[in-house]
């Protein structure tokens, strides 16, 4: 797997007095749609964070591009080109539109054929364009979250369980968008929705109680039934 | 009911409180020159303690940092502009009306500058080791806040200081049967002049996006690429040097200082802080106004009320809007 | 704070089976303080240094009650001597209205208590759902507004002098506690059995068993939730836990505490004035005595309290000289005069913030464990 652009090697991180990652090893393949699956509390989340520098790993390595990032400061990690699209989406509720995606270009200045891009995945992004983000529904919030990732040219990109919550047409409208996102960038995302990951998945790392549990194609995952009953009962909740 | 507050939020919603309060005072005091009168002494006074509490608050809003010892720089402010001011004697009583404000200004702005670097000093040596630990920064600022008190009065002593005033802003404006001190306008002016500045840096200007966007969301604006450290020590320099400032126009206007002053300001400070919602200046500027034109209308009305009024007004405020009337958007 | 809660778990039962060399250290030197207090009059009989055993005693209350709040629960208050001026006040007025005699100290001290206790619900419910930053403000500034009453309600505070007022008769100097045959006074180690002993057990035991009492509330499943919420908020909220309704309890009860103590001290004092018990200096004090002592040890107040009531007197010396001796150099003197012992004192609290923050008591109780 010498095409891994990112990759884990048994990491360790605690949160205060808990330990919630025991030696977390896994590859992300350049390009592509990477799903990193699991139940609520298995790891997932803290996984992200822990490659964003938002949390420290106590022990063990990440590398992206053969950088040692595990160290490095959060604003460091971001400007080699990962971008980060949180669980709660992390909009400035406050600025208008525009402004939250200003912020995410480096320069301050839109790259024209970028911007018109971002407005044809996600026309609503044009048309709120100076309205303050805090009014904007759920799904428009996580399209605007989405579109800061995707303003600049960006190597790779973390997403943070982007259906929670959103309605059956919009996860479908997602699932275009990400396809198309995936095309130029590599995706890491985690999510819980089976029926999502499936839809865009090319690898799967299954995520349990802070250990990799499984590794491989999503493809192998999908035709595997056996499989998929053994890791889906006890990664995945009974909702979906 | 939700009719009529849809309409007052069209007519400005909480900013019409001051309007408010204005004509209620109006109609208590009676005569129309005195209110006048009161009026502009508020705004004034609102305006210095503006200038004290934004930085206060944009500190507090960026980085969760609420610095006890920021009394401290309105106090340094204060002593250094007397001192600047006496060592400048010769301008401030003289004739010409440029070397009285050049001799205020430069008194202004060594105060200011004292308050950059002493915001520096403060931000790397005394804060940054306690970052996210609340209880120790309250202890350690409250600890600096001790020390600081004692150099005052080891530099400028305990008795009352006398300020100079420049000569062109003694007396007062007389229109009708009004009296306004024209140090008071003058006041009013450089505290309007600071927030229409720091409006626009914050609205117009890429460091004030990074600034808005750090108050609501520190975190993701790391994960953006920003080094928000870098940023926070600007702010906190810029803070300290407007609490430095207030200081400063604060002494011109008591025209005599002691090293409490400091403490009994900060007392208002806080309270227009906590009124006016945690990290917005726009929320500092209505509680200072707010409690500048009620410390006056009350002193006069009621004189023994006047700090206690501020301190009903708080409770009031929080009881209906626990964080204030204008906070800034969190996440 | 945080190494602190990884370590305690384990160590419980580790101090069951032996008592660590630092934990004993550190009850050894609070007993020996408080058999000192308890046999002061016969230790040290000359009058001021009874003066500073009943404030010493009456400290150990009043910073012990302010641990509560700091040590275990992880909220700043900056109301505490609201609360303790809210006690010695009503006691002191009603005692000058009504006449020396224990109904005045009962009702005004009970009326000062139910001030302390209604305004900590009040100020408790307002402001502790949110930020402890913000309920520092919040405390802060209502403190300083009771200081601006108490100043200018002259008429019925006296105003920045306080005023002075007559106590029982059981406390004055020349109360016969016990006679001997003649009718004079009997005399114990050479030491007359006056009022002004009565006065001086009645400010020690008072504080004895306001003391006893928070060490039975912290020892209680309530301060073990305190411990809890401070430790992790969140997770305490998960498990149940209602945090405010405890927060504000705790506040309360270190309300009253406080009260109480301010009770102690006007009864003792016969004056009051916002100097002796509501100045924002005494809330510095406290401070410095309860970090220096130990936060969330209790006994740390005793070791808090003494230290710093010994360095109030003996730093001043010690600056004195030292300013004699840099006479000549500029700044120096000023800096060295014994006014600005707080300076220094200041400092040291600085320091022992960033490197000591577990405190005197803190720090040695943790020696102990070997591990």
């Amino acid at each position: 797997m010498s095409d891994a652009i990112l990759r884990l090697d048994d990491v360790h991180t605690d949160i205060g007095q808990y330990h919630i990652l025991h030696g977390v090893s896994f590859d992300v393949p350049e390009g592509g749609v990477h799903v990193l699956l699991g139940r609520n509390g298995a790891g997932k989340t803290t996984t992200l964070r822990t490659i964003m520098g938002l949390w420290r790993a106590r022990k063990g390595a990440i590398v992206f591009r053969h950088h040692d990032i595990t160290a490095l400061p959060t604003p460091d990690i971001a400007r080699l080109g990962i971008a980060y699209v949180p669980e709660n989406m992390g909009i400035f509720g406050g600025l208008t539109v525009e402004e939250n995606m200003r912020l995410a270009t480096g320069s301050g200045q839109f790259d024209k054929d970028r911007l018109d891009r971002v407005f044809a995945l996600f026309p609503a992004m044009e048309k709120f364009w100076t309205k303050q983000a805090f009014a904007l529904s759920g799904g428009q919030k996580q399209m605007l979250a989405i579109s800061r990732a995707i303003i600049e040219k960006r190597a790779m990109i973390l997403i943070d369980e982007p259906t929670k919550g959103l309605a059956p047409a919009i996860i479908r409208a997602m699932i275009a968008a990400f396809r198309e996102i995936a095309a130029d960038t590599t995706i890491l995302l985690v999510e819980q929705n089976f029926l999502f990951a499936r839809a865009l998945g090319r690898g799967v790392t299954v995520i349990d109680d802070g250990r990799i549990v499984h590794d491989g194609d999503m493809a192998a995952l999908a035709a595997d039934e056996g499989l998929q009953t053994k890791l889906l009962s006890l990664s995945l909740d009974a909702q979906h | 009911m939700t009719e009529i507050s849809s309409h007052l939020n069209r007519f400005g919603g909480v900013y019409l409180l001051p309007v408010a309060i204005a004509a209620l005072a109006f109609a208590l005091i009676g005569v129309p020159s005195t209110w006048v009168t009161l009026t502009v002494a508020g705004l004034a006074m609102g305006m210095m303690i503006f200038l004290m509490a934004s930085g206060l608050s944009l500190i507090f809003g960026l980085m969760d940092v609420l610095n006890f010892g920021h009394s401290a720089f309105v106090s340094f402010g204060a002593f250094i502009a007397a001192s600047t001011l006496a060592a400048l004697a010769g301008w401030v009583a003289g004739d010409s009306a440029i070397l009285n404000i050049a001799a205020l200004l430069l008194a202004v702005a060594a105060a200011t500058a004292f308050g950059a670097a002493a915001g520096w000093f403060f931000e790397r040596v005394i804060v940054k080791p306690v970052y996210k630990d609340h209880l120790r920064q309250i202890l350690i600022t409250i600890g600096a806040l001790i020390v600081a008190e004692q150099l005052l009065l080891a530099i400028w002593g305990g008795a009352p200081v006398a300020v100079p005033r420049p000569k062109v802003l003694e007396g007062s404006l007389i229109i009708g049967d009004v009296a306004i001190e024209i140090y008071r306008i003058f006041a009013f002016l450089l505290g309007l002049a600071v927030y229409v500045a720091m409006h626009f840096a914050l609205n117009r200007t890429r460091i004030g996006l990074l600034i808005r966007a750090g108050v609501e969301n520190r975190e993701m604006v790391e994960a953006l690429g920003f080094r928000i450290d870098r940023l926070f020590i600007g702010v906190f320099m810029a803070g300290s040097a407007l609490a430095a400032m207030g200081g400063a126009m604060w002494a011109g206007y008591q025209g005599l200082i002691t090293p409490a002053l400091g403490g009994e300001l900060m007392i208002l400070v806080f309270i227009v802080v906590i009124i006016g919602g945690l990290g917005s200046i726009e929320g500092s500027l209505l509680g200072a106004i707010l409690v500048g034109l009620l410390a006056n209308y009350v002193a006069f009305l009621f004189p023994k009320l006047s700090l206690a009024s501020n301190m009903l007004l708080m409770m009031i405020i929080l009881l209906w809007r626990p964080f204030g009337l204008k906070p800034a958007i969190k996440g | 704070m945080s190494d602190q809660s990884i370590t305690s778990p384990s160590a419980i039962p580790d101090t069951r089976r032996r008592v660590p060399a630092g934990r004993l250290i550190v009850y050894a030197v609070a007993l020996a303080i408080a058999l000192c207090l308890a046999f002061a009059p016969f230790l040290f009989p000359d009058v001021r240094a009874q003066e500073v055993a009943a404030r010493i005693c009456v400290f150990i209350v009043l910073v012990a009650s302010y641990d509560l709040l700091i040590g275990y629960t992880g909220i700043v208050s900056f109301a505490h001597t609201m609360f303790f001026g809210l006690g010695a006040y009503g006691t002191a007025m009603m005692l000058k209205a009504w006449g020396p005699g224990f109904d005045a100290i009962m009702i005004g001290g009970g009326l000062g208590v139910a001030a302390a206790l209604v305004l900590a619900v009040l100020i408790g419910l307002l402001s502790l759902r949110v930020k402890a930053i913000f309920f520092a403000m919040v405390t802060l500034a209502a403190a300083s507004v009771m200081m601006v009453l108490a100043n200018q309600l002259s008429d019925f505070t006296g105003g920045e002098d306080g005023f002075t007022y007559q106590v029982p008769r059981l406390f004055s100097p020349a109360f016969k506690l016990v006679t001997d045959a003649d009718g004079k006074v009997l005399r114990l180690f050479d030491v007359p059995l006056n009022g002004k002993i009565a006065a001086y057990y009645f400010v020690f035991l008072g504080c004895l068993v306001l003391f006893l009492a928070m060490m039975r509330i912290v020892a209680s499943p309530m301060g073990t939730v305190l411990q809890a919420v401070r430790e992790n908020e969140l997770r305490a909220e998960a498990i149940g836990y209602r945090v405010v309704s405890y927060r504000t309890a705790i506040f309360c009860i270190s309300a009253v505490i406080a009260a109480l103590a301010g009770v102690l001290r006007a009864v003792w004092l016969k004056y009051v004035g916002p100097e002796v018990v509501l100045s924002f200096a005494i809330m510095i004090d406290i401070l410095l005595m309860v970090v220096i002592g130990g936060m969330g040890t209790l006994v740390g107040a005793l070791i808090g309290v003494v230290l710093m009531s010994l360095a109030q007197f003996y730093l001043k010396d010690v600056m004195e000289i030292a300013a004699e001796a840099t006479a000549g150099v500029p700044l120096l003197p000023d800096l060295l005069n014994p006014d600005r012992w707080l300076l220094w004192l200041g400092l040291l609290f600085i320091l022992l913030v960033y490197f000591f923050p577990a405190g005197i008591a803190g720090t040695l109780m943790k020696k102990g464990h070997h591990r």
